[in-house]
């Protein structure tokens, strides 16, 4: 399968919720404060001035707390719900201006999703969920089959075709939701906090599944999460929001080595951040030869262990060809941990 | 003006008149309106009766043949029949034992024929009801502002009580089969319409989120998502609509339906305390089964809705 080429544009994406929120708009761009409008006028700022650029085919994580706006944001994606202010453009088309059928024909061929609550039908079995989107799009049975079937194979359920959803696991119908979501063939993923709902080595598991996946599909991938760890894991690309706005934005090296503000900080103060920073985020220029390697992609945790095996202070950082292009000591490891 | 007792007794003056005897409408306008819609609507039926008569001939056919049915078939047929509807909606032995034994019983007392004509009114009632009265449940639901008008005609249709409309049935269409059988849909389609649209109403907002996500029109997630998962609700509402025709089908022997209703009734007029409570239990039994059945069959729908096994 080819990596996806759709990329996602959000650009001053702004939502109130209330009564009338246009009449509100005005205020809140020029700087009005969450509080301000929420006392004054009783309208709540649900995102506020969002500007994100999700490159395609990667892994973007939108991450937050409860109440960050971090489920209303993707829902704008696929405009299950109406922004108040701003655009949204995928692949170069503005999502806000596509016609009622235009919005259900980007829904049934350019985005699929999967639920924190799965959302499966209990009337169905395994297959049948598995198959919903391709019928609702009005593919011929047999077909819509054989696919659901090679997906259901794919997430690890063979076997399971013909149960209802009741019958399984909450990790296994988290699967069946990842099935179904697959077997639409989108370029686009959203991911609603998908593993919130999934015991910890379960999640662990399916985090495995898709990025094992992702290698091999390359598809744009939006995936909500108020676990920092699970940011920090699949996120080629993290936003963090908090109250309807976003902190920082950037890969995992930065939100953990240059963390916006103590809000930050806080979040990553118990985070095992050997576990997530690469060798390559504290290179230094190398001055021995006749040291032991890393690669530049390893996790410190890693390289420690091969300092502390090797019995050396020091280790040269070599890239993917082989080439030495830095170093890297256990002082300055230990210093960033 | 007609003389007031109270005037009489409150002899102290008729200052006080207006506080104790409400304002009333005066009464020779009173009579004279109602003299006029009664004459109307007696106009109405004299001049339309008999097309009105012709319209619903068609039912009356279909009427008389589902009684024809299931009075005249081999009784041997019927319980059979009844034993595996019931074996079908609940798999269970119990229930088939149960259903036939109550059918045994209304025999034995022999009430078999004003039994099965009870039965095939109820049945026939109930399936029009069901047909007229799911897609007027969706139709509340949709149009919200219908909805809401709808609503009130539901109230006043289960609050009037049934003796009332029974009146201007019976003035349009006589008394027999097809008037007790308007009179029965009208008694029992208000559940069915108000539980499919609560049933409806009832579906998960995050299975709603899902059939848009993937982008079902308005169609597709109402036959692939509301109504499967609103079954269970329109079950309920299906088997309030059989247990209020039932009852309807009693009160309905006053304007000529016959059947199980017609004997109590005549064990009213005539004090017949036996036969009255023979029927009554004839009426009591075709309940249960009725009820156990369809409810057997609903639960049994549902069993994939259970909590997950997590």
């Amino acid at each position: 399968m080819t990596k996806s080429q759709t990329s996602i544009e959000i650009r001053n994406l702004y939502k109130i919720f209330g009564a009338h929120p246009e009449a509100h708009v005005e205020a809140v761009r020029r700087g009005m404060s969450k509080e301000e409008l929420g006392a004054r006028h009783s309208h709540i700022l649900g995102l506020n001035d969002i500007n994100i650029s999700m490159p395609a085919g990667k892994i973007q994580v939108i991450m937050g707390l409860s109440g960050s706006g971090k489920s209303t944001l993707i829902r704008h994606i696929n405009r299950l719900i109406e922004p108040t202010w701003g655009e949204i453009v995928i692949g170069g088309q503005n999502v806000l201006e596509m016609s009622e059928t235009e919005l259900r024909d980007f829904r049934r061929t350019g985005t699929a999703m999967v639920f924190q609550k799965f959302a499966l039908l209990p009337h169905r079995t395994v297959i049948d969920n598995v198959t919903f989107g391709l019928e609702v799009r009005g593919v011929d049975a047999a077909a819509a089959r054989a696919t659901g079937l090679r997906w259901i194979e794919r997430v690890g359920l063979k076997g399971f075709e013909n149960r209802y959803p009741n019958e399984l696991s909450g990790g296994m119908q988290q699967r069946v939701g990842l099935a179904r979501a697959l077997s639409n063939d989108t370029s686009i993923l959203l991911m609603d906090e998908a593993y919130s709902a999934l015991d910890p080595l379960i999640r662990t598991d399916m985090q495995t599944m898709l990025l094992d996946l992702q290698k091999e599909l390359g598809k744009t991938i939006v995936f909500i999460t108020h676990d920092l760890d699970e940011a920090l894991r699949l996120g080629d690309q993290i936003v963090i929001l908090r109250d309807g706005s976003i902190v920082q934005q950037g890969n995992s090296q930065d939100i953990l080595l240059n963390p916006a503000d103590d809000y930050i900080q806080r979040f990553i103060k118990d985070v095992n951040r050997g576990r997530y920073i690469r060798v390559a985020s504290v290179i230094e220029p190398a001055s021995e030869s006749a040291l032991p390697q890393v690669p530049a992609e390893m996790m410190l945790e890693d390289a420690v262990k091969v300092l502390s095996d090797a019995a050396a202070s020091a280790a040269n950082v070599i890239d993917a060809a082989g080439r030495i292009i830095g170093a890297v000591t256990l002082r300055t490891i230990m210093s960033v941990l | 003006m007609f003389p007031d007792p109270l005037e009489h007794a409150a002899n102290a003056g008729e200052r006080m008149d207006w506080l104790l005897k409400f304002p009333q409408l005066d009464p020779d306008w009173l009579l004279t309106a109602k003299r006029a819609i009664d004459g109307s609507l007696k106009a109405l039926t004299r001049s339309y009766g008999q097309s009105i008569e012709d319209f619903f001939y068609p039912l009356l056919q279909v009427l008389i043949f589902f009684e024809n049915v299931m009075a005249n078939a081999p009784w041997p047929l019927i319980v059979i029949a009844a034993g595996a509807l019931a074996w079908f909606a609940s798999r269970r032995w119990a229930e088939v034992a149960g259903v036939v034994a109550t059918l045994a019983v209304i025999g034995l007392l022999g009430l078999w024929v004003d039994s099965m004509k009870t039965i095939s009114l109820v049945l026939s009632a109930t399936i029009f009801s069901v047909a007229i009265g799911i897609p007027l449940g969706i139709v509340m639901n949709r149009y919200r502002r219908l909805g809401a008008g709808m609503k009130g005609a539901l109230d006043v249709m289960q609050t009037m009580p049934p003796f009332v409309y029974l009146i201007p049935v019976v003035m349009l269409l006589g008394i027999g089969r097809v008037p007790g059988f308007i009179a029965v849909v009208i008694y029992a389609v208000p559940p069915i319409i108000r539980l499919t649209d609560l049933g409806i109403r009832l579906v998960d907002k995050e299975m709603l989120e899902a059939a848009d996500a993937f982008g079902c029109s308005p169609s597709q997630k109402l036959w692939k998502v509301q109504m499967p998962l609103a079954i269970p609700t329109v079950m309920a509402g299906i088997n309030q609509t059989i247990m209020m025709a039932l009852g309807m089908v009693v009160i309905a022997s006053m304007i000529g339906v016959q059947g199980l209703g017609l004997n109590v009734l005549q064990a009213i007029a005539n004090q017949y305390f036996t036969q009255g409570i023979f029927n009554g239990f004839a009426i009591v039994g075709i309940a249960i089964i009725f009820d156990r059945i369809s409810q057997a069959y609903g639960r049994r729908l549902q069993k994939h809705r259970g909590a997950s096994h997590d």
